[in-house]
């Protein structure tokens, strides 16, 4: 037999210290004490996410979800909920506190995320068109096939107020306005731009790995918009199963008369192609990516000409980011109106992120625009992982910049954070606490963007290995005041003067870092020391006399034997052999081992 | 499959989400749908997807079948999977492994228990269910 009802107390570490033990305790007694045990089953659950209101209790099938519970709760819970079966109203999440960034009715608010462009993946066998179609798959397409004129079209795409997600922010109406506007055309293209490099994200190669007919049905949309005939996905090598399953499914949809030769017997035409990418961040940018389909080298060149009027072959070309394509559906089939509803009013619709770094509960989020950084982190991400201190937020990458505690009540969107210094970028949202060293990770995004600049012009070449040069002197101990100062300049000079948005991104790191970081930098530079014990040059391990008992487990783990001493003698490093490994540090028990 | 046009499109359409809403309601099929993205399989959702397999021919169980999706977003807590049976509330399971999924056959299938400690929760409200309107 099946039980009646289900109740499940959260048990993610969060609520757990608020006490969730002792509510499931006392949920069991009052279950078996109703004779109900047989009826109602009691179980701990992992964290629902929302920890900020915990400890949290949820009733199924009602799905009637109970925030600040206490012990002394359960008795009422079990008495009206469970034998009257009455909501306990007072427990219940107040929704008006949530109403703020997504005004759409049917939003559960306890919630925060919201998934237009995620909203099959998880629900549906990406390789299986019907559970597709099941889900009003290629219903927008019938829509913009029998029902609606490219003009409408376009008119619902700004209404909805649709950004591209791929970095810059462009509206894409406007795109693909212009790309229709073009008269004189033979031929027309659709990209998707699935290049997606940046490191820490992988938003849109889980989209096509759980949703691939989502851009398979907008891109077709596209084509009967604008007048193009055929579409490419440029998607990189690294991604097999996502270039697997939109194998799987344009095969399918030709199969389906959806994609190829007058589709739906509509007379219109279309099909797409793959092109497999060899993983240069670079190729990314559209005008090198364009290249790069051609068969050239990938590198940019300058715009105008915008690839919506003269791209691909010289064609008018619109190209859009996945996730971007992954909305359009959507917005076709719920009207612009309906989108333009969710977010701010500077970005409509959601964002998704891949939460990253030192934090609880990782992974990809979707939020609606205007939710602020502090909820993503702490109600959906569950805070900072193994207790330690928050100390910066880095989005956008490579091109982005840092975010400090006082900012996190910001709401997201595409305008507040280039305000911050920082970036939406494609959506990597990456968490540091108080271990990581801010000048470090600094070297790092710096490192990759030096590491992938094509080389074509001059600023971004020179000035970011400059830069790198810069950050590795000063990680090493032998900064000076005015390197700062210097860093400052060159940064300022590649953002003026580079050809493409890698190079004129590229400082973006060091300029946030030195603004919101400057003590840091002062402490490596001033003071020769690392104080996050990250930067090998300017750390030693040394071992605490008072607290070494001389178990040898030390001394054992050392790959150059740098570590001597007999046993239950307190033993001592030799700074000359040791190469700062941290073994010894992660090895003892007894927190004998210092980093200075 | 021959190509298709509008109607048929559509027919097909409705007679997929009648399939599927009685799998919700009433249907005797229980369906175990593992999450099969690159996070889920890096976590060992293959081993997991072939544990369901084997238990349930140990067990004879013949109704159940087991599908695949993408990424549910719980990167935390893959692999996760997500099992909806007739009388319970579909439920979404995380950090299984072989061991929990022998537990999910024994318990959640056959037993009709949730397994505790491993219960977690869509991030999200489904915007699609009430039609997509
Ligand atoms: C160095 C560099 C790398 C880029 N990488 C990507 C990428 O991986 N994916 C992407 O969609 N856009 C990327 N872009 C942005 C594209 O140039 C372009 O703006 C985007 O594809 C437009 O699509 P959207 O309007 O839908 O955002 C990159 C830009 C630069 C300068
Ligand atoms: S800015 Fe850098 S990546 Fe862009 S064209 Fe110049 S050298 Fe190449």
């Amino acid at each position: 037999m099946a039980y009646r009802s289900y109740i499940l107390v959260c048990g993610g570490t969060a609520c757990e210290s608020s006490k969730a033990n002792a509510i499931y305790e006392s949920l069991l007694n009052e279950v078996d004490g109703q004779g109900l045990s047989e009826e109602v089953q009691v179980i701990k659950t992992g964290c629902f996410g929302f920890c900020e209101q915990g400890p949290i209790v949820k009733i199924l099938p009602e799905d009637s979800f109970y925030v600040q519970v206490t012990p002394s709760d359960a008795k009422e819970l079990v008495e009206e909920h469970i034998v009257k079966g009455r909501e306990v109203k007072r427990l219940l999440y107040d929704k008006e506190g949530s109403k703020k960034h997504a005004k759409v009715e049917d939003i559960k608010f306890y919630q925060k995320q919201f998934r237009i462009v995620l909203r099959n993946c998880g629900f549906i066998d990406p390789e299986n068109v019907d559970e597709y179609i099941a889900r009003e798959g290629y219903s927008a397409l019938e829509k913009v096939l029998f029902e609606m004129s490219g003009d409408e079209v376009i008119q619902e795409l700004r209404t909805a107020g649709l950004r591209g997600r791929g970095g810059a922010g462009f509206p894409t109406w406007m795109k693909w306005n212009f790309t229709k506007q073009v008269k004189d055309a033979d031929q027309k293209y659709i990209v998707c731009n699935a290049d997606e490099g940046d490191p820490g994200a992988y938003m849109d190669r889980s989209t096509l790995e759980g949703d691939p007919h989502s851009v398979l049905e907008a891109m077709t949309i596209a084509g009967k918009t604008v007048g193009a005939n055929q579409g490419y996905i440029y998607i990189r090598a690294e991604y097999p199963l996502a270039i697997h399953r939109l194998e799987v499914a344009m095969a399918q949809a030709r199969d389906y008369g959806l994609l190829g030769k007058n589709i739906l017997d509509s007379g219109f035409d279309f099909d797409i192609e793959i092109r497999l990418g060899a993983g240069a961040f670079v190729c990314g940018e559209e005008t090198a990516l364009l290249a790069s389909i051609e068969g050239e080298r990938g590198m940019p060149v300058p715009r105008p000409p915008f690839p919506a009027v003269k791209g691909l072959w010289g064609k008018p070309t619109v190209i859009n980011n996945v996730e971007t394509w992954a909305n359009i559906p959507v917005i076709i089939m719920k009207g612009g109106d309906w989108f333009s509803q969710i977010g701010t009013h500077d970005s409509s619709g959601t964002k998704v992120f891949a939460l990253t770094g030192k934090i609880r509960n990782s992974g990809l989020v979707e939020v609606p625009m205007g939710t602020t950084l502090r909820e993503i982190i702490y109600d959906i991400g569950g805070g900072i992982a193994n207790d330690k201190k928050f100390k910066a937020v880095q989005t956008g990458g490579p091109s982005g910049g840092v975010i400090t505690e006082e900012f996190l009540d910001t709401p997201i969107d595409f305008g507040s954070l280039q305000k911050l210094g920082s970036m939406m970028g494609s959506g990597g949202m990456i968490v540091m606490d108080e271990d990581d060293c801010i000048v470090d990770v600094t070297k790092f995004y710096l490192e990759f963007s030096v590491e992938e600049s094509c080389g074509k012009c001059a600023p971004c070449r020179i000035g970011g290995r400059s830069l790198m040069n810069i950050l590795d002197k000063i990680t090493k101990g032998n900064g000076t005041i005015e390197d700062i100062e210097q860093m400052k300049e060159i940064g300022h000079a590649m953002k003026q003067a580079s050809l493409c948005a890698l190079g004129q991104t590229a400082p973006n790191p060091i300029l946030s870092t030195v603004k919101h970081f400057e003590a840091e930098y002062l402490a490596h530079i001033n003071d020769k020391t690392c104080p996050a014990g990250k930067c090998k040059s300017l750390i030693t391990y040394n071992i605490l006399p008072d607290l070494c008992i001389g178990c040898t487990a030390c001394a054992r783990k050392c790959p150059t034997a740098a570590i001597t001493g007999e046993r239950r003698q307190v033993h001592v490093i030799d700074q000359a052999a040791c190469i700062k490994c941290g073994a010894c540090f992660e090895t003892c028990k007894f927190g004998a081992i210092e980093i200075r | 499959m021959a190509k298709m046009t509008l109607q048929e499109l559509r027919k097909l359409r409705d007679s997929k989400k009648t399939e599927i809403q009685k799998r919700d309601l009433s249907g005797k099929e229980t369906q175990i749908i593992v999450g099969m993205g690159t996070c889920g399989i890096a976590a060992g959702a293959k081993n997991v997807l072939d544990t369901f397999l084997t238990q349930l021919e140990i067990h004879n169980l013949n109704s159940v079948v087991v599908t695949q999706t993408g990424c549910m977003g719980l990167c935390y807590v893959e692999p996760t999977i997500e099992v909806i049976a007739p009388g319970m509330p579909s439920v979404i399971y995380g950090k299984v492994d072989a061991e929990v999924a022998k537990k999910i056959v024994e318990e959640h299938i056959i037993h009709k228990r949730m397994v505790s400690e491993h219960v977690f929760d869509r991030p999200s409200v489904d915007i699609i269910k009430d039609g997509g309107k």
